[in-house]
């Protein structure tokens, strides 16, 4: 049994449901009882999509148990079928009705339905969101696609797939259109997007490209591979970041025999100067602590690094299915790799490292606010506000833009609160205000007492820990410290207090113990 | 003035009802641990479930916007399946994990879902036990929320049934005093506080804020529902020797005035004094009304089914703003706690109970109406139809009741529709 407050993926259901959301001329009858149709307004609420998923559930409850549930199923496939006829129909079963055992797939391919019939193993109880949707996505590209090599149409420019966006994906939407662009000034052009958009009809035609783009390798790299190897297409990496958008140009042009030269150094990507600019040079070494889906974090430890001089102090993924890449990418940062969908092991590991910037997920974000770090969101899980309604990639040239904004977005703040804080005596600026950009409800950044109250008289639940006294002078000073290193400044001087045995901390304390932990 | 006693126009059982089984697109009782956990403000409900469940607290419910909730899920995965016995040691160690993470939490609902139920996991013993090993500065209590029992707002009927359970009832000579049953707002509750104390009728209210502060119940108390989902709760509370007060629910002018009635009836209020208490609130919600009236009349309303206040939402629609009701569907008819709202609408209303969702949304799509009243599933689909909605959900997490709250309700109808006129885009 695992805790959870807030998990970082849905259930196998729910990845099978984004592709079968996502394609055209799919429906999936899924059994399921009543109540996990809230599902649906993931995507009609949080996407804003415009039509209902091509769902439906068989909703049974405590008195069809009792009697058959199988036979419910079959009307439902029935029922479905007349009503939406689909090219394709999935059939699966939630966690519930798993433990029901009644074989969705066995039941539906009895009905002889004219269409192909995919039956998922979803495994609820093992498995997350993330691998059904590769899950799913693999089952309907082998029922779909012949695994005969087609001979490839003659073409005056070459073609390739992208493989891997669904609905309710982080930014899928825009990544597919930066990348589309991308390829086109590449001299290349798209032949399938799949799943977003892609009929069953389309997948057949998978085999005619030339390579293909592992958008999101959690969900399409079991198809890239089978792909890979049935009709020797090589595999692309998605192109993140400025460095990995040039590195995929140069790709793309080794495969196609064409020249990157051009469309690297035309590009209209700015975050290589607004980098150099000396604005940024605050940035250097920047701590920085990084969690999402393995693909996101692993290219955001990179981009933070080598795009930004962030320092990387910690990288971690709730992707388990791809927690070797992670490891071996931490250790090129010289940091443990953080392997959990725990966020409450997230939150101490955040705590414990006290970053300067976190770069995560809607969770991380969370935890940052909580701990009044500055937080910028990276990847999955998905929330409204992941689908702005302007152009917002993440990947590609312009992608590598909205990251710079991003990140950089929550310090720049930072650094203004911190000027803000100079004129704390103005009735204005309020140091229990809290920082404005982590919104109203934000905890005060470092909470103060000893303003209000005199050092001689400490508060009681100080007096009985070990936590050292802090000097009326040295807590004024620890307050000119900006409030986003100023736990850190606390922690360290508090620990260096103990160590050393400086108790109360006067403000020679805070300035030794500041020289102590600079070397 | 009208005499204070709610109008019985037609037998209720008359009113023919369409019964329909298919998809139900309907939240399960988990949802309704979204306002359990912030009316008990010393409560955490521990959701032993799956990672649905999990998922549909978080995304379907809370939207992620308390970054710290009194609920949680403890997840069910392939090792709890395999052995009961291990099952209740994983409790244990999830629950004293809890414990550690949140001293501050007096009583711990631990929530039963639907995989729970169907392996069988008795979490009234796991309940007992705990209770045995924190007690008594944590007490334990263990209700169903599954979608297999539950739909909706059933949730917070098996909830505050459970909450009475084991509950001794008091001696018939304690004091008689009302029971207010059912969770509302905190400004409703202060609200009908204040109307209550100056009819003079001692009062108290279910649940309460801190779970341990439970009234004494017995056959000197008279309660009155303040929602039409708590049929458990009625019988937990028939069994303890109280005693219902049939009364239509607090709605819209007409619905308070009834509610309030009822009780003033049932503690010997004199009429005078009714109307002095109640006639300016009542007046005043009905000139607020008025205004609001003029977008909604004549205008032809369908109600999907969803958290069981459809009946006396369509009743406070049809005879205060003048709407026309098309179809009201109810997940499920109540209609013993229900029947002096039924007596209130029209012999030629379309009740529905269950669904089939899609047939359901056939007739919507016929019948063209001018707002419909739907869950989030189905909402953005329609209004991309042409057809403006209402989200239901609102109707559950938005001060609504009384006399105060009465124009704010009927300002939740006129709102899509006034949107849609003054959009220009």
């Amino acid at each position: 049994m695992q805790l959870a407050v807030w998990t970082y993926e849905g259930p196998p259901h729910v990845g099978a449901m984004r592709v079968a959301t996502g394609m055209k001329g799919v429906h999936f009858l899924l059994h399921a009882p009543q109540g996990d149709t809230y599902a649906d307004l993931l995507f009609t609420m949080i996407e804003r999509r415009r039509e209902r998923p091509p769902v439906t559930y068989t909703t049974f409850a405590a008195r069809d148990l009792g009697s058959d549930t199988a036979e419910l199923f079959k009307t439902a496939a029935r029922e479905a079928y007349e009503r939406f006829r689909p090219e394709l129909l999935l059939v699966g079963a939630s966690c519930t009705a798993e433990l029901i055992q009644d074989d969705p797939g066995g039941i539906a391919s009895a009905l002889g339905l004219p269409i192909p019939v995919v039956s998922l193993e979803l495994s609820a109880y093992q498995r997350k969101e993330n691998w059904g949707a590769a899950h799913t996505f693999y089952k309907i590209v082998r029922a779909c696609c012949p695994a005969t090599a087609q001979p490839r149409t003659e073409r005056s420019r070459p073609r390739c797939n992208l493989l891997g966006p669904t609905a309710l994906g982080f930014r899928h939407r825009d990544d597919v259109a930066e990348v589309t662009r991308l390829l086109d000034r590449l001299g290349v052009d798209v032949a399938v997007v799949a799943p977003l958009g892609a009929s069953p009809r389309d997948l057949a035609r998978l085999g005619d490209a030339d390579f293909n783009v592992v958008m999101y390798p959690e969900i399409a790299d079991s198809v890239a591979r089978w792909l890979g190897k049935t009709f020797a297409q090589p595999m692309l990496a998605a192109p993140l970041g400025v460095n990995g958008t040039r590195t995929f140009c140069r790709e793309v042009a080794a495969l196609t025999g064409g020249d990157a030269t051009a469309v690297i150094d035309e590009s209209t990507c700015r975050l290589p100067w607004y980098s150099r600019s000396i604005d940024s040079t605050y940035l250097t070494r920047k701590q920085v602590f990084v969690f999402g889906d393995a693909s996101h974090a692993i290219a955001a430890a990179r981009i933070a690094t080598e795009e930004l001089g962030f320092e990387v102090i910690g990288l971690g993924t709730y992707s388990r299915e791809f927690a070797r890449e992670v490891r071996e990418a931490a250790a090129s940062y010289g940091v443990e790799a953080l392997i959990t969908d725990d966020h409450l092991a997230v939150e101490e590991h955040i705590a414990a490292l006290h970053p300067e910037l976190v770069l995560g997920t809607q969770m991380e974000r969370h935890i940052a606010k909580r701990l009044g770090l500055p937080c910028a969101v990276i990847s999955a899980p998905v929330h409204v506000q992941d689908y702005p309604a302007r152009y917002s990639p993440q990947m590609g040239f312009e992608g590598a833009n909205v990251l710079f904004d991003t990140w950089v977005h929550p310090l720049m703040m930072g650094l203004e609160e911190h000027l803000l804080a100079m004129f704390r005596d103005d009735f204005e600026f309020a140091d229990d205000r809290g920082p404005s950009h982590l919104g109203a409800s934000a905890p005060v950044a470092a909470p103060t007492p000893v303003a209000a109250a005199p050092v001689a008289a400490p508060a009681p639940a100080a007096a009985a820990s070990d936590e050292p006294r802090w000097t009326e002078e040295a807590e004024r000073e620890l307050k000119k410290i900006p409030f986003f290193v100023r736990g850190k400044a606390r922690r360290n001087t508090e620990r260096f207090a103990r160590e050393f045995g400086r108790t109360p901390i006067t403000l020679e304390t805070l300035y030794d113990a500041k020289a102590h932990f600079q070397a | 003035m009208p005499d204070h006693v709610a109008p019985a126009r037609t037998i209720p059982d008359a009113l023919p009802v369409l019964r329909e089984r298919g998809q139900h697109e309907v939240f399960c009782g988990l949802t309704g641990i979204m306002w359990l956990h912030r009316k008990i403000q010393d409560a955490f409900f521990l959701v032993i479930g799956s990672r649905t469940c999990a998922h549909l607290l978080q995304s379907a419910a809370g939207v992620m916007i308390f970054a710290e909730p009194r609920f949680a899920t403890a997840i069910l995965e392939e090792g709890d399946l395999a052995g009961l016995a291990d099952a209740h040691d994983e409790i244990d160690r999830v629950v004293t994990r809890l414990l550690a993470r949140r001293p501050e939490i007096r009583t711990l609902f631990l929530v039963g879902s639907c995989p729970s139920e169907v392996i069988k996991l008795d979490l009234s013993r796991a309940a007992e036990r705990l209770s045995k090993s924190h007690g008594p500065a944590v007490r334990f209590v263990s209700y169903s929320g599954s979608g297999l029992e539950t739909t909706f707002t059933q949730g917070e009927d098996a909830c505050l049934a459970s909450l009475l359970r084991g509950v001794s009832p008091a001696p018939s000579t304690a004091p008689t005093s009302l029971l207010v049953v059912g969770t509302l707002a905190d400004p409703v509750e202060d609200g009908f506080r204040r109307t209550f104390d100056a009819l003079g009728i001692p009062v108290h209210f279910f649940p309460p804020r801190r779970a341990w502060d439970l009234p004494e119940v017995g056959p000197g108390t008279a309660y009155l529902l303040a929602q039409p989902y708590l049929a458990e709760t009625g019988s937990a509370l028939d069994r303890l020797g109280a005693r219902r007060l049939p009364a239509p629910f607090p709605f819209g002018a007409e619905g308070t005035r009834g509610w309030l009635a009822a009780a003033a009836q049932a503690f010997g209020v004199s009429a005078a004094r009714f109307e002095e208490v109640v006639g300016p609130a009542e007046r005043r919600a009905q000139a607020a009304l008025a205004k609001i009236r003029e977008g909604l009349a004549g205008k032809r309303v369908f109600l999907f089914p969803d958290s069981q206040l459809e009946i006396p939402l369509a009743r406070f629609l049809h005879r205060e703003l003048g709407m026309e009701l098309l179809e009201v569907g109810t997940p499920y008819l109540q209609r013993e706690h229900l029947a002096a709202e039924l007596a209130m609408l029209p012999s030629s209303v379309v009740l529905s109970e269950g669904q089939d969702v899609e047939r359901q949304l056939d007739r919507c799509r016929a019948a063209r109406p001018d707002l419909v009243v739907c869950g989030l599933g189905l909402a953005n689909p329609l209004e991309v139809e042409g057809i403006t909605t209402k989200w239901s959900i609102e109707l559950v997490f938005t001060p609504v009741h009384g006399f105060e709250h009465a124009a704010d309700l009927a300002n939740l109808f006129s709102r899509p529709l006034l949107r849609r006129a003054r959009l220009k885009v």
